[in-house]
């Protein structure tokens, strides 16, 4: 099998970390070499967030490169648009379908782009999900990134019970119910 | 038998030293090196500490060493300078027990002042370098520095970068084994370095550089992959990953120990390929030395940058000519890091910047304050500058031209090397106002205790260094302490204390909102109908809130703490503070 590229892309303080290692751990029990990249210190203050997740028989470089990416994990939507060229030609997008200013537009300095969601389906497989109003009817607005990656799921080859067993093993133990919850609300989603 | 599990580079360093047998470290956090020490703390065979900065630091490690333990101390690139004096000397005294530090650089200076390369400063103090090129190697290696470092009585450094130290990846772990202590003998000769002894043991330092040189071409560190001989790399580090990711029938030479080089092993792949590139981020260490043995078909920074980061792509497209950009990046705005809802750093800035007052600036989070639309950090240099460069400026310029300036600095920075810049602002009368915004821990870093928090890094209670009586025991008389939220005080304090003729303190006093427990009672909410679209509220930056298309703001519940600075900042009552309940 060839090496998967999935790309883990936010907000700093949305959960990316998280959710690679939930990734990696997946992918390490399936039996692969894996490799992650993740980013700490001041950039994930607030900034724009990029964690690489790498599975496959070897691996040898951790970071996913311009064309590469089999899969696209956006936890906003300008982000995903940020790291689009980051996707193969038949990689795929989820994407919460969700928008946070960046200062630049908070201060007047930037616009934030219109219609984004359209401008990623126009030239790549696109998966809109409502993932942070899921997250906050369920009263656990931060597991928004679960669901998200419950809807991702769905693009990869685990089984949902090896998700969830990860899921239960890698969060904190207080949050593995909300989060397995949170896993499911995304798993079964329709598409958009 | 063995587990095997995913670790991070920094958390693979921390195994590899409990597997050698380590039992003292001692660090600064600072990133990409902190999590080594937070994952050593876990070992309840090693006593780990955060010293107050890396020169302590070094020298615990290098006490541990002399009394004859294995020790190793953890810095960032730029806390290599602030261990440097001791480490120089350290080259010369070699240890007792196997002593290792680990300096981790910050190639794209993801969060860093500066992109210095380590290999440099370890070259200048005559100390060996190992580099790693993935989570397993940064355990083996950290074993072996250990070995190494005991065999040719020498500190050992273990380099490593953000991209290293960041990376997560499959790892054996082993069994710690233990070691007895080094048995204690006097011996000044060795340990005492005044100039008698200092010249003897620099001539000890050559010998044993030039020895470790020659062993170098058989250590199995260094290891020549032959493929395709028509063409080679000599790499090391991360960049050998992209070297096998791009090129994967090219041959490598694998360098596992940077300095001192092992020439024979070099010499012999440069004449086995005919074409040759030195494949190395940041400065040109191996590449000068490689040519200035007469080996001038290798290729290096004529085509690899000193700059940033590597990758894969870089290969592609300067060494194989191939096109890697199917598509242009989608013009976005950028969205810089940004202080966190809540932070009380943005409501003391907040004051600050109405009052139009310019600040010194330090090491932190806080100095995202340069950013618009706070913008009132005019310079930042390294940990404790703040302090000293008002002082600078004071004596440039005069009192008068320091009105309406203060020097900003964390607890943590504070505690690091500002309280010695304080001492200079008292012995040489100068007449600043300081400012250390006090959010009970070592922010930026993610939340690290210092000896102002009363905890360790072992998570021990301990009595706390209180501030502000650190301060007046300097004989400083104007000594302050303010909640970082209380609007009124602080423009009180500020207005006041910069008038001083006098040295004087402020503290602005308020727990950083990602601590654990710390949790506002309170949500904001605008109120539309209220609003006369003013702006004040947004004025302090807050990326919780949003100005919509009528010129209304609407505040993000999910990124909300509660903090109330904005519904302070609202003259006409259109944001209120409702129980979260």
């Amino acid at each position: 099998m060839d090496v998967k590229n999935i790309m883990i892309v936010g907000v700093g303080g949305q959960g990316t970390l998280l959710t690679s290692r939930i990734l990696g751990n997946l992918a390490i029990s399936a039996g692969f070499d894996v490799k992650l990249s993740e980013v700490h210190g001041m950039a994930q203050r607030g900034g724009s967030v990029v964690t690489f997740v790498r599975y496959g028989e070897q691996v040898a470089e951790p970071i996913v490169e311009e064309g590469c990416a089999d899969v696209l994990i956006a936890f906003e939507r300008l982000e995903a648009l940020r790291y689009l060229h980051f996707l193969k030609e038949d990689g795929v997008i989820i994407v919460n379908d969700w928008r946070i200013d960046p200062i630049t537009v908070v201060t007047g300095a930037a616009q934030y782009p219109e219609n984004i969601v359209d401008t990623l389906q126009a030239v790549r497989k696109t998966i809109a999900v409502e993932a942070t109003k899921t997250a906050i009817e369920m009263g656990a607005p931060k597991a928004f990134n679960v669901v998200v990656l419950g809807a991702a799921a769905r693009y990869m080859s685990f089984s949902k019970e090896d998700w969830i067993r990860v899921i239960e093993k890698t969060v904190p133990t207080k949050t593995v119910e909300i989060n397995r919850k949170a896993f499911e609300a995304g798993y079964c989603m329709e598409e958009a | 038998m063995s587990e095997k599990k995913i670790l991070l580079g920094n958390e693979a360093i921390a195994r590899g030293a409990y597997e050698a047998g380590v039992k003292v470290s001692a660090a600064y956090p600072g990133t990409p090196s902190t999590e080594i020490s937070e994952s050593i703390a876990k070992y309840d065979e090693i006593y780990a500490e955060w010293s107050p900065n890396e020169k302590v630091a070094a020298e615990v490690a290098i006490g541990a060493s002399v009394a004859g333990a294995r020790a190793m101390c953890s810095m960032k690139h730029v806390g290599v300078n602030v261990a440097s004096d001791p480490l120089f000397t350290a080259a010369y005294t070699g240890v007792g027990g196997g002593l290792v530090v680990v300096a981790a650089d910050d190639p794209g200076m993801y969060s860093s002042q500066n992109e210095q390369d380590s290999r440099m400063v370890a070259r200048a103090a005559m100390i060996p370098v190992l580099e790693p090129s993935d989570s397993a190697e940064a355990k083996a290696f950290t074993k072996l520095a250990f070995d190494l470092s005991e065999a040719y009585d020498t500190p050992v450094m273990v380099r490593s970068t953000t991209r290293l130290s960041h990376s997560q990846g499959v790892v054996e772990l082993e069994e710690r084994k233990e070691r007895e202590c080094v048995p204690y003998e006097r011996n000044i000769a060795k340990y005492v370095m005044m100039p008698a002894n200092a010249i003897k043991r620099h001539v000890t330092v050559e010998e044993r550089l030039k020895k470790m040189s020659e062993d170098a071409s058989g250590m199995s560190l260094n290891r020549a992959e032959y493929r395709d001989l028509s063409v080679g790399f000599i790499t090391s580090g991360i960049p050998y990953q992209y070297v096998r990711e791009a090129m994967p029938e090219a041959s490598v030479l694998k360098l596992g120990l940077v300095h001192p080089l092992p020439r024979k092993l070099i010499e012999e792949f440069a004449s086995k390929v005919d074409r040759l590139y030195i494949f190395e981020e940041l400065e040109p260490v191996i590449e000068e030395q490689v040519k200035s043995w007469g080996i001038l078909k290798a290729v290096g920074k004529e085509l690899f940058t000193v700059q940033g980061e590597y990758s894969a792509n870089m290969l592609r497209e300067r060494v194989l000519g191939q096109k890697c950009r199917s598509q242009a990046p989608a013009p976005v705005p950028a969205r810089p890091p940004i202080l966190c809802p809540g932070c009380p750093h943005r409501s003391v800035f907040s004051v600050l910047s109405r009052l139009k007052i310019h600040a010194a600036g330090d090491i932190g989070c806080y100095t995202l304050g340069a950013l618009a639309p706070l913008s009132v950090i005019d310079s930042t240099i390294c940990m404790g500058s703040s302090i000293s460069t008002l002082h600078g400026m004071e004596k440039a310029r005069g009192k008068e031209y320091i009105r309406n300036w203060v020097a900003v600095i964390g607890d943590s920075t504070f505690m690091h090397t500002g309280i010695n810049s304080l001492m200079n602002m008292v012995y040489n009368q100068s007449s600043g106002t300081v400012v250390i915004l006090d959010n009970s821990t070592t922010g930026m870093t993610g939340h690290q205790d210092h000896a102002a928090t009363g905890k360790t890094l072992k998570g021990e209670v301990v009595p706390a260094i209180n501030i502000a009586t650190l301060c007046r025991s300097l004989g400083i008389e104007h000594v302050y302490e303010v909640n970082a939220f209380d609007l009124d005080g602080l423009e009180e304090a500020f207005q006041r204390e910069t008038k001083r003729d006098a040295v004087s303190v402020i503290i602005t006093k308020a727990p950083c909102v990602l601590l654990k427990g710390v949790n506002f009672p309170n949500k904001c909410v605008s109120i539309p109908e209220k609003c006369r679209k003013c702006g004040a509220c947004l004025r302090p930056g807050c990326p919780a809130l949003t100005k919509n298309a009528d010129g209304t703001v609407s505040i993000d519940e999910t990124m909300c703490n509660g903090c109330g600075l904005c519904a302070k900042l609202c003259k006409f009552d259109a944001i209120e503070t409702r129980s979260k309940k």
